[in-house]
C-alpha cells in the first residue's frame, strides 16, 4: 500500500495544517509517513500546498510526480496539479470555490462544497476538516476515531475549536455515500 | 512524554531538538530558505532549556559567536544553508585550529552563487575536504531520515567533544522540509554523558588555575608545525575509528550503488527494484562522509570480482571522487548525478544500472 | 627602600614584541593596572584581535580567547551572554573594528552587550605594513594612500565612536589620548570606568584610544606624540561622547 496525496489551495485555508493532520494520523496508526510542505518562494502568491506519502513501507522518497489523492481547495490548485493525476486517483474539488468541473479519464472526481458546509456549520475556516471528512469517509485508510483522539492537542486543549472541528469532519463523511 | 513515543516533526527541527536534547545551550543564527524551522525552533525553546539563543547580524556572527561560546566550554551550534555555511568557512577553521568542538548544520541548497532553494549535494567538498584555510578537516556526518537527523546530532555533539573537533551535519532541504515520525530518545543516550566532562581548557576566568588562553595563533617559526602534526595525528585517529556507513545486499553484489543522505532513499528503493528483477544489487550508504568510510570500499575493490560501482548524487561528481580513491582503480566506478534541485530518479538510477551491466 | 613603581600582576614579565614609542604597550598596561585595581583578574576574560596585539595574551596574565579579524564583539558576546559573572572585554585596532568588523561592532552596541571595548585608533594598519585605515586622516600618506588620503575616492576618516553613541543600546563612549601624562591618566581613568560599567551591569561601553604609531608615521616617538596632539586630535576630539 502507497497511498501519495496533495492538498492544495489558498494561504489561511489551512491546508498545512490539514496535511500534519493526517499524517500525524497515520503516524499514530503506526504507518510509515511523510510531509513535505511547499516552502520558499513556492508559498509567495497566496497559494500553498503539501505532499503526504502514507504507506506500509519505508518511503524513498517524500516528493513525487504521480498523484494518489488530491484535494484541490480552490482553482489554481486544480490547473497546476491535474496534470499529476494518476489513473485510477481520486480528486477533491472545493465547489464552493471552483466552478468548472474537468471531467478526466481515470480519476474519480468529487465536485464537493466544502467551504459552503464549513459557513452553515457556522466556521468557514473549518472547509479543511470537512475536506478531511470526505477524504476519511472515501478513502477508508486512516480511522475517523485516531482523528478525534489528536484534535484536543491539535488545537491546545480549546473545547470550543475541537468541537466545531469534529462537526465539520462528520458532516464531511456524510457527504459520501 | 512516554518514552519511545513518537512525534512528527520536520528535519530542521529534529535536529534543532536533537541539540538541546544533546545539551546544546548556545546557538547562534541567521535565516536562510530552506533551514529556517532550524533557527524558529531554537529561538522558542532555548531560552527555556536554559540556554542562549542569538539571531545574529550575518552567519559571519553567528559562527563567531559559536567560537566564543565553545571557547566558553559550552556545547553551542549554528546551522544555515550553503552560501551562509560559504560565510562561515574562515572562523571553521578558527574553530578547527584551536581545537574546539562545535556542530555546524548545512541544510543544503543548489548553487553555485544564491542558486535555489531546492535540494542539492553540492556542498560535500566544501564539508569534507576543509572548506577554509589551512590543513584541518570537520567530521561530516550526513543523515538521510528525519530520525537520523535527530540521531546524528547526539552523535556530532559526542564526537565534536571527543577530539575538539568541528562537526558538521550535511543534509539537504528536502531532509529539512521533510516531516516524518522520530522517536526521541536523546537523554537516555549514554555517550553524550560520558563526554560532558568539564573542559579544563576552557576561558571561564584564571581563578585557582593559571591562565587559559584560546587561539590558533602560532608567532614562533616551527610551532605550528608541530602543532599541525598533532592535528594530523587526531585526523588520522579519527579515520580509524569512525568510520560510518550502511551497507545492504553487498556480499553477492555485482553492482553496488553508493548514495548518501536523501539521495540514499532513492538509491535503496532501486536497488530494491533491481533485486526484484533478478539482478544483483547492493547499497552502500556512506554516513559518515568525513571520515570516508574507505575500508567496506577497499575490502570489496579487493575481495569482490565482477563489481561495478555506481555513485548517485545531487552534484555532479564529488563523493565520486573519494569512491574512486578508495576502489584506488581496482574496479569500475560510474556516476549519475542532478544538481540545480533535479534529483536522479528511481527510474533513471535502474537504467543506469541496466546499461552499466550490460556494457 | 620603599618601591614606588612596578610591573603589574596582570602583565606578565616578558618583553614585548612593540616598536619604539607605539602606543599598545602603555594601553596593556593600563588595562592591566585597571583589572588589578578593580581586583578582578581571577574573573576577567580578554578578547584579543588580529594586528599588531594579536599576541596581547603573551603579555596579560588572565584567561583570553583569540578573535578572527573584525569578530571580536561577536566572540564576546557570546562569551559573556554565557557567563554573565565574569567580566569580558575586547581589544580592538581600527580596521578590526571600524572596517572589516564595523557589522558585529554596531550589532553588538546595539544589543547594549554588556560589554567593555578598547579601541586602539592610530589610523593605519600597522602589522600589515602600515596601510590606509578606516580612521586614516585625509592627506595621510600611507602605504595604500601614497599620495595621500583622498576624500573623494577613499572617503573621509571613520569617526565610529560619534557613530556608535548615536545607538541607544550604547551606555557610554568616550575618546582619550595617550599623548601626555596627563592623557594616560584620563585613558586610564576612562578604561577604568568603563570596566565598572560592566561590572555593575550598565551595558555596552567603548573607549577609544588615540595611540601612535610612530614606524608608520614615520615620525620619531616625541614628535608621534606631538603629531596626536596638534593633528589627529583635531579630526577625534578626545573626550567624553555619550
Amino acid at each position: 500500500m502507497i497511498e501519495r496525496i496533495v492538498i492544495a489551495g489558498f494561504g489561511g485555508q489551512g491546508i498545512m495544517f490539514l496535511g500534519k493532520l493526517i499524517a500525524w494520523a497515520a503516524m499514530r496508526e503506526n504507518k510509515f509517513v511523510s510531509f513535505l510542505p511547499a516552502y520558499g518562494a513556492e508559498v509567495r502568491g497566496g497559494t500553498s500546498h503539501c505532499a503526504i506519502v502514507i504507506s506500509d513501507k519505508e518511503i524513498a522518497s517524500p516528493a513525487f510526480d504521480e498523484i494518489d489523492t488530491l484535494i484541490a481547495m480552490n482553482s489554481p490548485s486544480v490547473l497546476k496539479f491535474i496534470p499529476k493525476l494518476k489513473n485510477g486517483s481520486k480528486l477533491f474539488i472545493n465547489a464552493s470555490m471552483v466552478n468548472n468541473t474537468p471531467k478526466i479519464k481515470g480519476v474519480k472526481v468529487r465536485l464537493l462544497k466544502f467551504t459552503d458546509i464549513a459557513s452553515g456549520l457556522g466556521n468557514a475556516r473549518t472547509a479543511n476538516m470537512v475536506a478531511l471528512g470526505a477524504y476519511l469517509a472515501s478513502k477508508k485508510l486512516l480511522s475517523l476515531k485516531n482523528i478525534l483522539k489528536l484534535l484536543p492537542e491539535a488545537f491546545k486543549n480549546n473545547k470550543k475549536l475541537q468541537v466545531l472541528n469534529e462537526q465539520a469532519i462528520k458532516a464531511g463523511m456524510n457527504l459520501i455515500k | 512524554m512516554k518514552r519511545n513515543q513518537k512525534i512528527l516533526l520536520s528535519g530542521n527541527e529534529a535536529v534543532a531538538k536533537s541539540a538541546i536534547d544533546a545539551g546544546c545551550r548556545f546557538y547562534a543564527g541567521y535565516p536562510i530558505t530552506p533551514q529556517n524551522e532550524l533557527i524558529g525552533y531554537m529561538a522558542k525553546n532555548m531560552a527555556s532549556s536554559g540556554g542562549i539563543f542569538i539571531q545574529s547580524e550575518s552567519e559571519l556572527s553567528a559562527i563567531s559567536m559559536v567560537f566564543g561560546a565553545s571557547a566558553s566550554g559550552v556545547r553551542a551550534m549554528t546551522s544555515s544553508s550553503s552560501p551562509g555555511i560559504s560565510l562561515m568557512q574562515e572562523e571553521i577553521s578558527y574553530i578547527a585550529g584551536a581545537e574546539l568542538p562545535a556542530v555546524i548544520v548545512n541544510i543544503m541548497r543548489a548553487g553555485p552563487g544564491l542558486g535555489n532553494i531546492w535540494p542539492a549535494q553540492s556542498d560535500y567538498f566544501q564539508a569534507v575536504k576543509g572548506g577554509g584555510q589551512g590543513d584541518y578537516h570537520c567530521i561530516a556526518l550526513a543523515p538521510s531520515s528525519v530520525q537520523e537527523a535527530y540521531d546524528l546530532t547526539l552523535e556530532a555533539f559526542v564526537l565534536a567533544d571527543k577530539y575538539r573537533i568541528p562537526a558538521i551535519i550535511l543534509g539537504d532541504a528536502m531532509l529539512g522540509q521533510m516531516m516524518e515520525p522520530l522517536v526521541a530518545n536523546g537523554k537516555n543516550y549514554k555517550p553524550l554523558a560520558i563526554s560532558h566532562k568539564p573542559k579544563e581548557w576552557a576561558a571561564t576566568g584564571c581563578f585557582g588555575r593559571k591562565p587559559n588562553v584560546v587561539k590558533s595563533f602560532y608567532l614562533n617559526l616551527g610551532d605550528l608545525e608541530k602543532f599541525n602534526l598533532k592535528l594530523q595525528k587526531k585526523y588520522k585517529n579519527i579515520k580509524q575509528k569512525e568510520q560510518r556507513c550502511e551497507a545492504l545486499n553487498i556480499n553477492d553484489a555485482r553492482i553496488i550503488l553508493v548514495a548518501y543522505g536523501t539521495m540514499a532513499r532513492l538509491a535503496k528503493e532501486a536497488m530494491l527494484s533491481l533485486r526484484e528483477k533478478g539482478i544483483k544489487a547492493g547499497l552502500i550508504r556512506p554516513i559518515s562522509l568525513w571520515p570516508f568510510p574507505q575500508k567496506i570500499f577497499q575490502r570489496l575493490a579487493i575481495s569482490a570480482k565482477r563489481l561495478v560501482f555506481l555513485v548517485i548524487e545531487m552534484s555532479y561528481g564529488q563523493m565520486l571522487e573519494d569512491v574512486k580513491l578508495a576502489v584506488n582503480g581496482r574496479r569500475r566506478v560510474e556516476f549519475l548525478g542532478r544538481s540545480g534541485g533535479g534529483i536522479p530518479t528511481e527510474e533513471e538510477i535502474i537504467k543506469s544500472s541496466l546499461s552499466l551491466l550490460s556494457s | 627602600m620603599k618601591k614606588i613603581f612596578g610591573r603589574t600582576r596582570s602583565l606578565r614579565g616578558v618583553d614585548t614584541h612593540y616598536c619604539q614609542g607605539c602606543g599598545h604597550g602603555v594601553v596593556h598596561r593600563l588595562i592591566a593596572e585597571v583589572i588589578d585595581e578593580l581586583n578582578i583578574r581571577e574573573i576577567t576574560i580578554g578578547v584579543t584581535p588580529v594586528g599588531c596585539a594579536v599576541v596581547a595574551y603573551d603579555y596579560w596574565d588572565f584567561d583570553c580567547v583569540e578573535s578572527a579579524h573584525g569578530r571580536g564583539l561577536a566572540v564576546a558576546t557570546a562569551i559573556k551572554r554565557l557567563q554573565p559573572d565574569k567580566i569580558v572585554f575586547t581589544y580592538q585596532g581600527d580596521g578590526d573594528l571600524a572596517a572589516i568588523g564595523t557589522a558585529e561592532t554596531i550589532h553588538a552596541a546595539n544589543r547594549g552587550e554588556n560589554l567593555t571595548v578598547v579601541f586602539i585608533n592610530n589610523t593605519v594598519y600597522g602589522m600589515t605594513g602600515g596601510q590606509m585605515a578606516p580612521t586614516t586622516l585625509i592627506g595621510q600618506k600611507t602605504a595604500t594612500s601614497p599620495l595621500g588620503r583622498n576624500e573623494k575616492t577613499e572617503g573621509y576618516p571613520l569617526r565610529i565612536s560619534e557613530l556608535l553613541a548615536q545607538l541607544q543600546g550604547v551606555y557610554s563612549v568616550e575618546r582619550s589620548s595617550t599623548d601626555s601624562v596627563q592623557g594616560i591618566l584620563k585613558t586610564k581613568n576612562a578604561i577604568k570606568a568603563a570596566f565598572k560599567n560592566q561590572m555593575e551591569n550598565k551595558g555596552f561601553s567603548l573607549v577609544e584610544v588615540l595611540s601612535a604609531c610612530p614606524t608608520y608615521w614615520v615620525l620619531s616617538p616625541v614628535e608621534s606624540l606631538d603629531w596626536i596632539k596638534n593633528t589627529m586630535s583635531k579630526v577625534f576630539p578626545p573626550g567624553r561622547i555619550k
